[in-house]
């Protein structure tokens, strides 16, 4: 009984993703890992604990031809395993329609072999599943599983891939920043639409550079460009799990609180002590956002904060 | 050149909604119910298309209760030419929704399919893609700009990376992505125009798909409740207490 797991390639690396979702299928048997990237990111994968073998394939594939891929490796496979990323929500429904298997996504807790929890409304509920097919098409929120260990050194196979796409990709916009990645961060902070501005936004990432932390957005700042779409957490954004989140400026809109449900800690600063966000926060600062961030930035620095 | 869009039938967005405390589900009755979010945009992204001459006709189909009448109403007031009603009162999955509609599409012949990248309610985001299987049509998920130029469609889709943009043949599926537009508010005179347009109401059962669930939900459970916490009074105090996380987690 074994896993095979697209394993998820950015910019030519390797996510940070893909650990926390190998971790999680290692729970289902033993990984095989389809790295569609170049051979750095599958050294990088067959690093990662609980991998069996990494079958790697340089061409840059799109869903189609991904799935046409995917689908010729399936036959040994009970278990297809991706992130539920825009790659694994792009990939994994078509790759399970064309095996006519019914996906279970966006899993959060994995409560035995074929028992599963998954959030519906936005993170307003959460429906437990037990799926009976003999195989499986599952997607995990990477947010909710910690990362694999490394140390490992397993094998890696080059896959023969002529497989084309019927798209074609024309141009990517990527945001380059060295800024953490927003699943996957520790720290978050996050801004909401008070924060005004573009400059507004650089006092949040000020602080954030502090931290270490990645930077988020609600959609309302996104929508109003403050911040890049990327950026945007939310029901229709990233879902993020960090162990401290700061809400700068954030009413807390069922949309954004949606993507946040997972965070360990929330820390609110918002000059409106009625703001939905203060029901949930865990600490909160009422005033206003563009005295305190500063202050507070400053105030960490002389704390000697620095990660 | 002609569009199917595919709607659904929720729970409206704005409602809080509320599990049953026997784990059976979310409560539906006497809530208010709309059309999906998501499945405005497709709408709207469709009628666009026609109304610049890219597009000849619009095929509005939803699949559930007779109610989703009301959705498809609301697309041909917005300015779909006619509707399609596949009507059943079973709770279906993604994968016999898709089948449904891979049958609608042999049958209607469309050169692009437009649906909303997920639904509000179960939150899948399944349908477009599998549609693009079953039909072995390429696909672009999550749009938030599509044109088209004499046949060549170019979409640019939201992505975890930023956004990317696809060149795809015809014919082809798209998903409906949040910033593709503003779907517009159908004004009364559509609305009672709506109603003169064609709707063929079909049993689900006359496609001949094998509708039985694959899966069991076993319950649905509310989520953990997060509760208020503290105030702080000062930005020394609240600075105190983020240090004091920090060391907490490099300890760890």
């Amino acid at each position: 009984m074994s896993v095979l797991v697209l394993a998820e390639v950015d910019n030519g690396v390797l996510s940070p993703a893909t650990a926390r979702i190998v971790n999680a299928a290692s729970k289902l048997g033993p990984v095989d890992l389809f790295v569609p990237g170049p051979r750095a990111a599958a050294e990088a994968a067959a690093s990662l604990a609980g991998v069996a073998k990494v079958m790697v394939s340089a061409n840059s594939l799109l869903a189609d031809s991904l799935v046409a891929t995917l689908s010729e490796l399936a036959v040994l496979y009970p278990y297809m395993v991706a992130s539920a990323s825009s790659v694994g929500k792009d990939v994994m429904p078509r790759l399970a329609a064309k095996l006519d298997i019914q996906p279970v996504t966006d899993i959060v807790a994995i409560e035995g072999k074929n028992r599963f929890v998954r959030p519906i409304y936005a993170g307003n509920a959460l429906e437990t599943l037990v799926d009976d097919q003999p195989r499986h098409v599952l997607t995990f929120r990477a947010s909710a599983f910690a990362p694999a260990a490394s140390g490992n050194t397993a094998p890696v196979e080059v896959l023969e891939n002529t497989v084309q796409s019927a798209a074609k990709l024309i141009a990517a916009h990527r945001t380059e920043s060295d800024i953490p990645d927003l699943a996957t961060a520790q720290i978050v902070v996050g801004g909401g639409v008070s924060v005004g501005s573009v400059e507004g936004f650089q006092l949040i990432e000020k602080l954030g550079k502090i931290l270490g932390a990645a930077i988020g957005a609600t959609r309302a700042a996104v929508d109003a460009d403050y911040a890049p779409n990327d950026w945007q957490v939310g029901q229709t954004g990233k879902i993020i799990a960090p162990d401290l989140y700061i809400a700068i400026g954030i009413s807390g809109a069922l949309q954004h609180l949606a993507g946040i449900q997972g965070a360990r800690k929330i820390i609110a600063i918002n000059s409106d002590p009625e703001a939905p966000i203060l029901r949930i926060a865990d600490v909160a600062l009422i005033g206003d956002l563009f005295e305190i961030v500063p202050q507070l930035t400053a105030e960490l620095e002389r704390l000697g904060i620095k990660r | 050149m002609k569009i199917l869009v595919a709607v659904k039938r929720v729970v409206d967005h704005n409602v809080r909604i509320r599990v049953r405390p026997d784990g059976s589900g979310v409560e539906t009755q006497g809530v208010r119910m709309s059309m999906n979010p998501f499945c405005k945009h497709a709408v709207e992204a469709a009628v666009q298309l026609a109304e610049t001459g890219q597009a000849d006709e619009i095929v509005v189909v939803s699949i559930g209760p007779k109610p989703a009448n009301d959705v498809i109403l609301t697309a041909l007031a917005m300015g779909a030419h006619r509707g399609i009603l596949i009507e059943t009162d079973q709770a279906l999955e993604t994968l016999a929704i898709a089948k449904l509609l891979a049958r609608v599409v042999d049958e209607e012949k469309p050169d692009l399919v437009l649906l909303g990248k997920q639904a509000v309610d179960d939150d899948s985001n399944h349908v477009g893609q599998m549609l693009a299987a079953l039909t072995d049509r390429p696909q672009a998920t999550f749009a938030s700009e599509i044109t088209l130029d004499e046949g060549a469609l170019t979409v640019t889709r939201e992505v975890d990376y930023g956004r990317e943009t696809l060149a795809l043949p015809l014919p082809a599926i798209v998903t409906a992505d949040l910033r593709l537009n503003i779907p517009r508010n159908a004004a009364l005179p559509m609305v009672m125009k709506a109603r003169s347009k064609p709707l063929a109401v079909r049993p689900a059962a006359e496609f001949g798909v094998d509708l039985a669930p694959r899966l069991k939900v076993e319950k649905i459970s509310p989520p953990p409740e997060r509760v208020a916490g503290s105030r702080v009074g000062s930005v020394s105090e609240l600075a105190a207490i983020i240090a004091a996380d920090i060391d907490a987690m490099e300890a760890i």
